[in-house]
């Protein structure tokens, strides 16, 4: 009673055969109390230590935050700081000092940061060109860079509010009179250096129109290099944002005072946002920030208890592995 | 040349000569309704022999050519578009589509379009390949081809398709008749031809139509020349049992009735030819008028599973709403102060239109960002969960349809799922409604069992006896009662002999593998007493004599010569298998009945007292016929000797009524015999005689030619009183049981099923008896079950007032609802049997809910002698009011209605008429596969389905979700924190195998064991893989899983640097690590979901993590132009970084901890079957023994709870069997303490 068919199909007894038979070897892991127990204590074991390199890591960080934007206004200009930023007459200079409260070695990163500012906001991330960025003004179509496109019937390179919204506040540094050597160069993604800023595109018509808006560039230098405006057109994801001004390649030591220069030209004022200066070493994991060594520690800490407590859970009502009278038709029975 | 003669013989019989009631019916007699012909609806002509004349208006009517397809080419584009934009969700995808071409939508339109054309098409592509398998299904049968007669007068084989109103055609035995047919003419002098009509109807037995007799003359291809007649006749309608028209021929009209008409799908039998013409083609034909068009069906998942799209849709909304309305606030109030936006002020309105933030159109704008939102959170709403379900279940469908389990050697045909729609819904059937014939059984009846002057004879012992004497084994000693073996009578007596017990349970299987395969085809009978000849040595001889005498002249066959045949056996061809049964039978007894002529019948009988062969001639001298209201047929013959005998077969309840005082002989102990006979399943008929003196019957004679002779509607009642009058003070000869016999496999299969908790429902259009015997055989009653039978009672019938009749239904519903509720907690379970006439009346308006609440609480429920369209209404019913899913089985055309009415159909392949199977949902070529289909398939595409799209949902609320989140840090703007081609991505690629996969080769357990504890599967019918509870359990563990991944990003990596060089991150890179996270969670949350992985899953799991890098890698390589923020972005900004991969780390196994320490707690402490089985298995694996005592332990209870089925009965059996032991032993006992030996002994101290 053997069909030649079948058997020519049997004989196949190859992976596809036993795949459509739905009997490819499988491992089919059960887990077991025992696994359950040895998973929670591996992942305390684990994330316990990590943690504790992360914040080890976390914690050699230095990192010196400065408020200014309103200490930097003149005490008469503060009920009225938008008037005072508008007004291009008022000089903008500002100086702040900062105390290094724990050894800090080079290179040492300046951020400026802005909070409240709403670099994700749709209107503002959309405004912009890529394509004129890296070939400038032979790219003509400038549609997406609305609403600033245009300035007298010329396009505006580099054109749309991100760019027109560069944030153009300066810093210097003095240490012991002695100003302190800051490296603006290499602030900006490599990536974007080479590939999305064209090396012979130079800013044009840029602010020069009828509403200005933040900082300026110099006409001369092509954008590739003009790495203010690089980071600054790495737009941020989130409404509190840091971005990178320069490095300071000298250590500063414990009780070094530092003062800074600043032009406080950028307007945050009118939105009520916040601007500081920040100046931070790096650990390999990057700045300060303790929250993934907690959340490590937590976690490892959770699964060790978890671990302990299903072990006494175990112990107390322990069932039996593969125990049957947890079937249904066991349980019916065992009901009623 | 045999072949020839035996034409010509059998073309000499005149059957109307033979029969007394039905056939002859003198057509002048009856009311014709030929006068309406000409009327509305009657309107039809046909111009015979001269198709010709079809072809042109106004009596032109369509090809005989039929279409089941769904779309052709031209309706295909709309009609599948319409199909798939019906969807809700591909609704929405298409209008977000729509706006991706203004600027409305947040994406990039390719993004949005991309997906939307590769999720329909898929959809659609499938759509096509499975009208095109439909479109060849119908080609196959356009082709098929019938001889017809060409206008040059030759018959000519022409395909199907080509007929046309008003051909001739000829017809072959065993051939389909290819449109209904007006009959001409037959092969048999008299123009008879039987037709076998269980295609449309179900019923076994043959049908007998008779052409005009005005017509006759035509039986020979040359008579066809001149021949021109009309038909004038109704217009195409469904009704199978009418039929009015007249025939214009020679000047002259006859009437027509529904006996002239040979419907499509019916096949010519036992006759060799027929002349037609046809009347109705193609869709104007009655059966496909029947039919009607397939319903697509949805799977209750599927269904439920819109709901579930409906609550996506409205968390959609309501976020969407929270967005746009976030948007105004932040637009009023906080957003004209942002000089860096240079939002428009609304006085300069040509400078700037972003509508979307115009601070001075608060509301316009908030519309608009609803809008825009609707279509950002779109990645909560699965686009590919349908693409992906129908790609899943097409492989599903593949993997069913190449089972090799399911493959059937005899037919070389597979299981056929049919659509690939209903794969889980396989594993959620609670009730199965099966038809019998040729489905249940196999159409074959053997002769099983004979009962002669009360004693039984090739009594094998059953299956069911001889399991429970095996399972009482292990608690019993062998316990023979070894009575003589010589004295038959107490023998068959002892019916429930213990001397089987002490075969071992190997030897029984060996026997019983012996008996089934008959070495006669319809004769399965052993016993040497009667097959050697031993009986001549017995006592009774005459009665044994005359009992085989019954069984070779009482009966309507007749015997063919095989052309080819070796030895001098016959075959014989008669009206019901039944028959051709007896006949054979008695053949092998040595009484061989060979030739019939009009009035003679020839048998060769074994003469006992010769002790050798002898040719004896009976006059038939007359043939009182079988009917479904008499139960009995008699023929009165007359020996060589001119005595003359009634022969007489029939139910046995008619027979033991009719006996005379002197024919009781044997009543009591056939009546034993009888009642174990219905127990197996056997179809019993009692065989009884009597002598008639030649005055007596010549008075009969008188009277009942009379009543033959009489016109009108009373002639019926006289002769059937006249039959009355000589069919009684009969002498029992004895019964005989024939087996209907069942499809291989089928009490097994049901037996599993039962333990399945599946209720099966027989639905049959057969008679009550046949209906209980094969509930019998196949363990869907039992002996010790309480049966309710449902049924008009003869006075309520014969009103026929349709309020007593529905008051009479009504009590008897209501006495058996109150029996059945008393004794609820007694663990005898019910029966219900209903038939037809009392169903109609029962599935009225108000009896239904009663009646379906008798019949829902039955463990069996049979319903008989029920039209097609009935089976169709109880499927429907119980359908609605229980609101379970039904199965409905079935092979025939008579069963299409209650295949497309069931949650799934169910069409037998083995047979071939295809009616059924084209209406199915899923093909078997056996009934036992359905074991197979539900209990392993059924199940695993039911988990694999629910935790699918389970999955799914998760999945695209932990991603969707991600994307509000990150709403609220924008300001509500609309703006995406993934690049556009990342969330392409995302459902299309990134997450789609490993759900392909689980969903194509998940096993919670493997097929042995699903057969093992069948009990497993009432997780389907409980549905506890997709309840609502899980459901929402899943929603929040997305929302869980979004909430940490997207909290736990933001506070790493925010506002720090990210890396060494301090370089901090932007939009960009937090979209891509936070996408990664996402990619990670989702898969790996798969992979904690799959309980059995192969090399398969691996892959796709894995892989599927490994393609995001790779493609991170591949997009961020392409030119800035393409890439656009993702440049570069692995390799360049987030790969060096180690806090990325941390985070990642982190982020995937705080995200899965939540669901990871439910599983354990569920696990540990409330396990589900599964989960228990799956460590039993793996237990056993350790020890590598099988037959482990507890395996088989639990094993047992879990099929403890049933009812029906084989192991129940054989439970029942035990039970019953260990309470007569008990009383054999106390009598024993008793008669041996109370023996004078016993006594004796007892009182002499032997120690």
């Amino acid at each position: 009673m053997t069909d030649p068919n079948r058997e020519r199909y049997r004989i196949r007894e190859t992976a596809f055969y036993l795949f459509t038979q739905q009997s490819l070897p499988a491992c089919k892991p059960v887990l077991t109390p025992g696994w359950v127990i040895t998973i929670f204590l591996f992942m305390g074991l684990i994330f316990i230590p990590v943690g504790l390199v992360t914040l080890r890591a976390s914690h050699s960080v230095v990192e010196i935050v400065d408020r200014y934007d309103i200490e930097c206004v003149p005490e008469s200009s503060r009920i009225d700081k938008i008037s005072y930023i508008q007004d291009d007459s008022i000089p903008k200079n500002c100086s702040r000092f900062m105390k290094v409260r724990k050894y800090m070695k080079a290179p040492i990163n300046i951020y400026y940061q802005l909070d409240n500012y709403y670099q994700n906001h749709r209107r503002y991330v959309k405004s912009r060109s890529d394509k004129q960025l890296l070939h400038g003004r032979k790219y003509h179509d400038t549609s997406s860079c609305q609403p600033v496109e245009l300035n007298n019937g010329q396009p505006i390179v580099p054109c749309g509010l991100i760019a027109w919204s560069l944030f153009n506040d300066s810093f210097t540094f003095i240490r012991e009179r002695a100003e302190l050597k800051v490296n603006r160069k290499n602030i900006a993604w490599k990536s974007d250096r080479d590939h999305k800023f064209g090396k012979n595109v130079h800013p044009f018509s840029f602010q020069n129109g009828t509403l200005i808006g933040g900082g300026k560039l110099y006409p001369k230098i092509p954008l590739s290099d003009q790495e203010d405006l690089i980071v600054w057109m790495r737009t941020s994801a989130l409404p509190s944002f840091r971005k990178l001004y320069g490095r300071i390649e000298e250590d500063l030591d414990v009780d070094d005072v530092i003062v800074v220069n600043l032009m406080n030209n950028y307007n945050t004022y009118s939105f009520g946002g916040k601007k500081k200066l920040v100046l931070s070493t790096s650990s390999w994991l990057g700045g300060k920030n303790n929250f993934l060594g907690h959340a490590c520690i937590i976690v490892g800490c959770s699964s060790l208890v978890l671990a302990i407590v299903f072990t006494l859970l175990h112990l107390k009502y322990r069932r039996p592995y593969g125990d049957t009278s947890y079937l249904p038709w066991n349980r019916k029975s065992l009901s009623g | 040349m045999a072949a020839a003669t035996s034409r010509t013989r059998k073309g000499k019989i005149r059957w109307s000569k033979l029969y007394s009631f039905g056939c002859l019916r003198p057509s002048t007699s009856e009311e014709h309704p030929a006068d309406r012909v000409g009327q509305l609806g009657f309107t039809r002509v046909i111009f015979c022999n001269e198709p010709y004349l079809h072809r042109k208006k106004p009596h032109k009517y369509p090809y005989n050519n039929i279409s089941t397809t769904k779309y052709n080419v031209l309706t295909f584009l709309p009609r599948a578009l319409f199909e798939q934009f019906r969807r809700v969700a591909n609704f929405y995808f298409l209008l977000a589509a729509v706006f991706s071409l203004f600027s409305l939508a947040p994406f990039s339109r390719a993004s949005l379009i991309v997906p939307l054309i590769f999720v329909v098409g898929i959809s659609m592509i499938k759509e096509a390949i499975e009208d095109w398998h439909r479109f060849l299904q119908d080609l196959d049968v356009n082709n098929r081809t019938v001889k017809t007669r060409m206008s040059n007068g030759v018959f000519v084989d022409k395909p199907w398709k080509e007929l046309r109103v008003g051909d001739v055609v000829k017809v072959n035995k065993d051939e389909y008749f290819p449109s209904d047919l007006l009959l001409l003419s037959s092969s048999y002098e008299d123009g008879v031809c039987y037709v076998e009509t269980m295609n449309l109807d179900g019923e076994t037995n043959l049908k007998i139509k008779r052409c005009l007799e005005a017509s006759l003359c035509l039986n020979d291809d040359e008579e066809f020349s001149g021949f021109k007649a009309t038909v004038r006749c109704e217009d195409p309608n469904p009704n199978l049992y009418t039929f009015v028209g007249t025939l214009e021929f020679e000047n002259e009209s006859y009437p027509l009735s529904p006996s002239q008409l040979l419907l499509r799908d019916s096949k010519l039998r036992n006759t060799d030819y027929i002349y037609g013409v046809v009347i109705f083609t193609g869709h104007d034909t009655k059966a496909v008028r029947n039919s009607t068009r397939s319903p697509s069906k949805r799977s209750r998942i599927e269904r439920k599973m819109d709901h579930i799209i409906y609550i996506l849709f409205s968390i959609l909304v309501l976020v969407s709403l929270v967005s746009s309305i976030g948007s105004s606030l932040f637009l009023k109030h906080d957003m004209v102060d942002w000089w860096y936006l240079l939002l428009p002020d609304g006085s300069s309105l040509d400078d700037d239109d972003d509508l979307f933030f115009n601070p001075s159109k608060p509301v316009k704008s908030a519309v608009l960002q609803f809008i825009r939102a609707l279509i950002l959170y779109g990645y909560l709403i699965p686009i590919s969960l349908y693409v992906s379900i129908e790609v899943v279940k097409v492989l599903q469908k593949m993997l069913i349809d190449k089972d090799i389990e399911l493959y059937d050697d005899v037919t070389r045909k597979s299981v056929q799922a049919r659509t690939s729609n209903l794969n889980e819904e396989l594993g959620q059937v609670e009730m199965i409604l099966s038809d019998k014939t040729g489905t249940l059984t196999s159409n074959q009846m053997e002769f099983r069992k004979c009962s002669i002057a009360g004693i039984s004879y090739g009594g094998d012992i059953t299956e069911v006896d001889l399991a429970a004497s095996t399972r009482m084994n292990a608690n019993l000693e062998p316990f023979e009662f070894s009575m003589d073996e010589t004295n038959r009578a107490t023998r068959s007596f002892e019916l429930l002999d213990f001397s089987v017990s002490s075969f071992s349970a190997q030897n029984g299987n060996a026997r019983l593998l012996k008996t089934e395969e008959p070495v006669i085809k319809g004769f399965n009978f052993r016993d040497d007493w009667l097959m050697n000849k031993n009986w001549i040595r017995g006592p009774n001889l005459s009665d044994i004599t005359m009992f085989f005498r019954v069984m070779a002249l009482c009966h309507t066959g007749i015997p063919i010569e095989d052309d080819n045949r070796k030895t001098d056996k016959l075959s014989y061809e008669a009206e019901s298998p039944e028959e051709v049964s007896f006949l054979i039978a008695s053949q092998e007894f040595g009484f061989q009945f060979f030739r019939r002529t009009q009035s003679l019948m020839v048998l060769k009988e074994f003469d006992p007292s010769s002790m050798e062969e002898v040719e004896r001639e009976y006059k038939l001298l007359n043939l009182l016929e079988f009917s479904s209201s008499r139960k009995r047929m008699s023929v009165i013959v007359s020996n060589e000797d001119g005595r003359i005998f009634l022969l007489c077969k029939g139910a046995d309840s008619i027979i033991f009524d009719r006996l005379a005082d002197n024919g009781r002989t044997y009543e009591q102990a056939t009546a034993l015999h009888l009642s174990s006979y219905a127990e197996d399943g056997l179809r019993t008929l009692a065989f009884a005689y009597r002598e008639l003196e030649a005055a007596e019957y010549e008075r009969w004679n008188t009277t009942f030619t009379q009543a033959k002779a009489t016109i009108g509607p009373e002639r019926e009642e006289l002769l059937e009183q006249a039959s009355q009058m000589i069919e009684k003070d009969l002498i029992l000869l004895g019964v005989v049981a024939v087996e209907d016999k069942l499809q291989k496999g089928v009490p097994e299969c049901i037996d599993k099923l039962a333990q399945a908790g599946l209720k099966i429902w027989l639905l049959t259009g057969d008679k009550r008896e046949t209906a209980v015997n094969i509930g019998f055989a196949c363990s869907l009653l039992r002996q010790d079950m309480m049966q309710f039978h449902l049924s008009l009672s003869r006075e309520a019938e014969s009103n026929n007032e349709v309020k007593a009749m529905e008051e009479d239904i009504l009590q008897q519903i209501q006495c058996s609802y109150k029996l059945l509720c008393e004794e609820g907690n007694n663990e005898a379970p019910y029966g219900l049997i209903i038939d037809g006439k009392a169903l109609e009346i029962a599935l009225r308006g108000n009896i239904k809910d009663e009646f379906l609440q008798l019949a829902v609480n039955c463990a069996s429920v049979i319903c008989c002698r029920v039209s097609p369209k009935q089976k169709a209404l109880i499927t429907r019913l119980v359908k609605q009011y229980t609101g379970r899913t039904t199965l409905a089985i079935g092979d025939g055309a008579n069963d299409v209605g209650m295949i497309q009415e069931a949650d799934i159909g169910v069409g037998i392949s083995g047979m071939e008429g295809m009616q059924a199977v084209m209406a199915s949902d899923f093909s078997l070529p056996q009934f036992r596969f359905l074991e197979r289909l539900l209990i392993v398939h059924g199940h695993w595409c039911y988990q694999r389905i629910s935790k699918m799209v389970l999955y799914f949902v998760y999945k695209n609320v932990a991603f969707g979700l991600t994307l509000f989140y990150y709403e609220l840090y924008t300001s509500f703007s609309g703006e995406v924190l993934y690049n556009d081609w990342y969330m392409t991505m995302f459902n299309v690629m990134l997450t789609s195998l490993p759900v392909v996969a689980l969903g194509v080769l998940e096993q919670d357990v493997s097929s042995d064991i699903c057969l093992q504890f069948p009990a497993l599967y009432q997780q389907g019918p409980r549905n506890v893989h997709f309840s609502w509870s899980r459901i929402i359990g899943w929603i929040l563990n997305g929302v869980v899983t979004s909430l940490v991944i997207f909290l736990a990003n933001i506070y790493i990596l925010s506002p720090t640097a990210l890396q060494r060089n301090g370089f901090v991150t932007d939009m960009n890179s937090l979209g891509a690590i936070t996408y990664t996270c996402v990619i990670w969670t989702v898969n790996c949350q798969i992979a904690i979901i799959t309980s059995h992985f192969t090399w398969i899953q691996h892959l796709s799991i894995w892989g599927s993590i490994l393609l995001w890098y790779i493609f991170l890698l591949v997009y961020g390589a392409l030119p800035p132009d393409l890439s656009g923020n993702a440049f570069q972005v692995l390799i360049g900004v987030i790969g060096p970084a180690p806090l990325y991969w941390m985070i990642t780390m982190v982020v995937v196994v705080v995200s899965l901890l939540p669901y990871f320490v439910h599983i354990t707690i569920q696990r540990s402490f409330y396990p589900m079957d599964d989960h228990v089985i799956q460590e039993m298995e793996k237990c056993l694996k350790k020890d590598d023994v099988r037959d482990n005592e507890m395996w088989v332990r639990e094993q047992r209870n879990s099929q403890r709870s049933t009812s029906i089925g084989f192991s129940a009965r054989v439970e029942a059996k035990v039970l019953s069997f260990s309470q007569q032991m008990q009383q054999k032993k106390l009598s024993i006992y008793r008669s041996v303490t109370n023996s004078p030996i016993y006594r004796s002994i007892t009182r002499t101290p032997f120690s």
